[in-house]
């Protein structure tokens, strides 16, 4: 019987899964300079899903790290950062479409002449994994870009800081069933010459209860309300 | 004649929109929309649509990601989720507008302020009446909304990567000018949030009008 799960996940390529109330996942950037984009959906009401807007709002942060939660656009909390080696995690550059991959100066790659190696954006790569779950486009909306950080200045350029490490790891335990729609292609605003190829390990473990002086729970007034909110969703099950 | 028609924009009729309003204009390709913020401070909660094909609409990440910038001001181009220019600030006297906080929802509220607040009006519920009245021929629902544009809404990032909410940079008069590059469906709701000092705890109307430059 499964008592945990791991899997790798080579740069540039995309897959989904059903993560369980009281799982953890944990990912593990194991070349340095990775980005995972990830989207994720109540599974069982994919209208409900990751609301970047109000999780950033209501925790007063522009950036995701350890002690945030990912909150529904109906106030409930998806996951919660319960370790993060990074610091900072962009949720607001969203994802490379083709019209953007094709502005950069990389190879123009297609699967007849580079096989699996061929290369992939990240909004393709939602939206075939969308496609699995009987969604489409228009459930296209803001998505994390796990392990890049993104600095905002006083006008609010935006620019990608250095890559962190290989080894930086961020552990999610999931609060509710979850569509998980997870990629590795390059962040949008990487600029290196060629196309980033990096690998990242996920690791699915279960997790102890929620305590009641949780990190998480307790690191603001609001993360207790979007606790109450996602435990009164699930109360007499 | 489509449920749309009567929402078709006409010269030299300038609409008031009540504190906690909403109100859905179509704006022909080319054609200039001028929102007036009368009093100052107040959050005009805007969606744009392509009038000829719904699914085609403003996108939050495309539109920062294309200008490597958050906030938005004269020069900006609103994006679609293709990455197609849908509409685009000429003349701003506010001078900054944000894209990253998003709207206000009941149960968003009930996080934010207390769980008290489920029942208080709120943007979403005004957009999801729309959906169902005026727009119900289109058969969109919760999924066609997006992440939307607050104008004359100013929300700083520190440079700890902390999200602030502050108000200033509005004020009474003060207006925003957009072009259309489509013929754009605008739907706005008057934010009638009363649980933030960004308005002063005080919603007022707004005024939008077309104009020929």
């Amino acid at each position: 019987m499964l008592s945990d799960y791991s899997e790798r996940l080579d740069g540039g390529r995309h897959c989904s899964m059903i993560v369980r109330r009281g799982v953890s996942l944990k990912l593990t950037d194991l070349s340095g300079g990775s980005n995972v984009g990830m989207m994720i959906y109540n599974a069982e009401n994919t209208t409900e899903r990751l609301n970047i807007p109000d999780s950033l709002k209501c925790q007063h942060t522009f950036k995701i790290t350890q002690g945030n939660c990912l909150y529904t656009d109906m106030g409930r909390i998806l996951c919660s950062v319960i370790e993060d080696s990074a610091g900072w995690h962009d949720a607001t550059s969203g994802t490379c479409s083709k019209t953007h991959l094709d502005t950069k100066p990389w190879a123009k790659e297609t699967f007849q002449e580079s096989r699996n190696d061929f290369l992939r954006n990240g909004q393709d790569s939602f939206l075939v994994e969308l496609g699995k779950y009987g969604m489409s486009a228009k459930d296209l909306v803001a998505n994390m870009n796990w392990f890049s950080r993104v600095d905002a200045d006083s006008e609010g350029h935006l620019a990608l800081a250095a890559p962190y490490p290989s080894g930086t790891s961020v552990t999610l335990r999931f609060e509710m069933d979850a569509i998980v729609l997870m990629h590795t292609c390059p962040h949008p605003f990487n600029d290196s010459l060629t196309y980033p190829k990096t690998e990242v390990s996920l690791h699915l473990a279960l997790s102890d209860a929620v305590a009641e002086d949780d990190a998480c729970r307790t690191n603001c007034a609001e993360n207790g309300r979007g606790f109450t909110n996602t435990e009164l969703y699930y109360f007499g099950r | 004649m489509t449920q749309l028609d009567k929402h078709l924009m006409q010269d030299q009729q300038p609409q008031t929109i009540p504190a906690g309003g909403y109100w859905l204009g179509i704006l022909p390709k080319g054609r200039i929309i001028r929102l007036t913020d009368r009093h100052g401070n107040q959050a005009v909660d805007t969606l744009f649509f392509n009038a000829d094909d719904f699914s085609e609409r403003y996108s939050a990440m495309q539109t920062i990601q294309s200008q490597r910038s958050l906030y938005l001001t004269t020069g900006s181009i609103l994006r679609s989720e293709a990455g197609n220019a849908m509409v685009e600030i000429i003349e701003d006297t506010c001078g900054r507008h944000d894209t990253l906080g998003g709207a206000c929802a009941a149960e968003s509220n009930t996080v934010r302020y207390a769980h008290n607040t489920k029942t208080m009006h709120s943007c979403r519920d005004s957009w999801l009446l729309a959906l169902n009245t005026e727009l119900a021929d289109l058969e969109l629902t919760k999924s066609d909304l997006s992440h939307n544009v607050n104008f004359f809404m100013n929300v700083p990032v520190t440079p700890e990567g902390q999200l602030t909410f502050e108000d200033g940079v509005s004020g009474p008069g003060k207006y925003v000018d957009l072009i259309a590059h489509v013929n754009l469906a605008i739907l706005i709701s008057n934010c009638p949030q009363l649980n933030n000092p960004c308005n002063g705890y005080n919603p007022t109307p707004v005024h939008v009008e077309m104009r020929l430059q």
